[in-house]
């Protein structure tokens, strides 16, 4: 028998910081799935690792930044864009990698989320959209579903919520694909696409919360939610991002959305640049 | 299983020798992995980790068909699966 104790998983070796293990996320939580999946298509996309650098701003989702064997930075509350932009037009030659919550990237973040769409600068962003401020105790986010209970509205959210793909379609991100962390070999395929696509790529993943978000909405245990999005999910590749909003207990529409390309910001600044050395006639 | 005669495609066709690993430190008794193993290798045994946590426990190892799912669904890196002596990760398709 070989010695399964003493030889590590070399996958996961290779990429995580095996000696912060384990991590502080609740049991059931959905990052790990989710990290697992950015890992493998890190080594599918034969992406250089060294040229590779994951930012992350606040929150449990954050946390990644830390466990992660690469370039890393852990950014203050939502300011994870405007590092990863800096990052990338200061060296263009990084894989810049965005991994971070909804409602750090979506609420407090927002503004530079959609500037950076807008600017289709080449960087994929990881949103794990678990619907509420998880870290903080539960407060209502900026995607929570119309009704459900939070700990902020615990009668009901009476706001309506933000349909993500759809916001990053309107600022023009060259991909959008969204999965829930049940469909995780689709997750790794779409990972990997979303890396090796130049351009700003986009990825939802619905992960459950069950300490907080789940515990306020009938779905105490991870498997819970789980059995849900096993029930409610739908797999549209190409849906229109006007009909992928998420309600209570409704559908989740899920696929890859959006795949069409776009001069980049480094195209197009390049153009320019070059426009601006050319030696003016008189 | 024992073979009388070794069949002439038994190199590319046999079952893989796989073998789970369940990180007793690291497993937080999710039950993703008993849930959602396909062939119900995995169940949730009664006992319990050092910090109280329901541990998941290898059902019947003889049924596991390397499909990987468990590795990728544990929230906790906690499943490894080792095929032919080797990490599940290193065996390209």
């Amino acid at each position: 028998m070989p010695d399964h104790e003493a030889d590590g998983h070399s996958l996961i070796a290779k990429y995580l910081r095996q000696d912060r293990l384990p991590h502080i996320w609740c049991p059931a939580c959905g990052i790990g799935p989710a990290l697992n999946c950015f890992l493998r298509a890190i080594d599918k996309s034969g992406l250089d690792p060294d040229k590779i650098s994951v930012v992350s701003g606040i929150g449990c989702s954050g946390r990644v930044a830390g466990y992660v064997k690469l370039d890393s930075f852990h950014t203050t509350h939502g300011r994870a864009i405007p590092f990863a932009t800096g990052l990338k037009l200061a060296n263009p030659e990084l894989k810049v990698v965005v991994f971070s919550g909804d409602g750090d990237l979506a609420a407090i973040g927002g503004n530079h989320l959609i500037h950076a769409a807008r600017r289709n600068i080449d960087m994929t962003v990881i949103c794990i959209n678990n619907f509420n401020y998880g870290m903080t105790g539960g407060q209502v986010g900026p995607t929570a579903p119309y009704d459900v209970r939070t700990s902020t509205t615990p009668y009901g959210n009476f706001e309506p919520p933000f349909n993500l793909p759809l916001l990053l379609y309107a600022s023009g991100a060259t991909y959008i694909a969204r999965w829930t962390v049940l469909h995780l070999h689709q997750l790794e395929g779409t990972i990997t696409e979303a890396l090796l696509k130049p351009g700003f790529s986009f990825v939802e993943v619905i992960s459950p919360c069950p300490a907080v978000y789940g515990r306020m909405n009938k779905e105490p245990e991870g498997l819970d939610s789980l059995k849900s999005y096993e029930k409610r999910s739908i797999i549209k590749n190409g849906a229109d991002p006007k009909e992928v909003d998420i309600t209570q207990n409704g559908p989740i529409i899920v696929g890859k959305f959006i795949d069409v390309d776009r001069p980049t910001l480094h195209g197009s600044l390049g153009v320019v640049a070059e426009r601006a050395r050319k030696p003016t006639k008189k | 299983m024992k073979l009388w005669r070794t069949p002439f495609d038994h190199n590319h066709s046999a079952e893989p020798l796989a073998y789970v690993f369940i990180d007793r430190e690291r497993c937080k008794g999710c039950g993703f992995c008993a849930e959602y193993c396909p062939r119900d290798v995995l169940k949730m045994g009664s006992e319990l980790s050092s910090k109280g946590y329901q541990l998941a426990v290898v059902k019947d190892g003889s049924k596991c068909l390397a499909c990987g799912f468990c590795e990728l669904i544990c929230p906790e890196f906690a499943v490894k699966l080792t095929i032919n002596n080797k990490a599940h990760s290193e065996i390209k398709p």
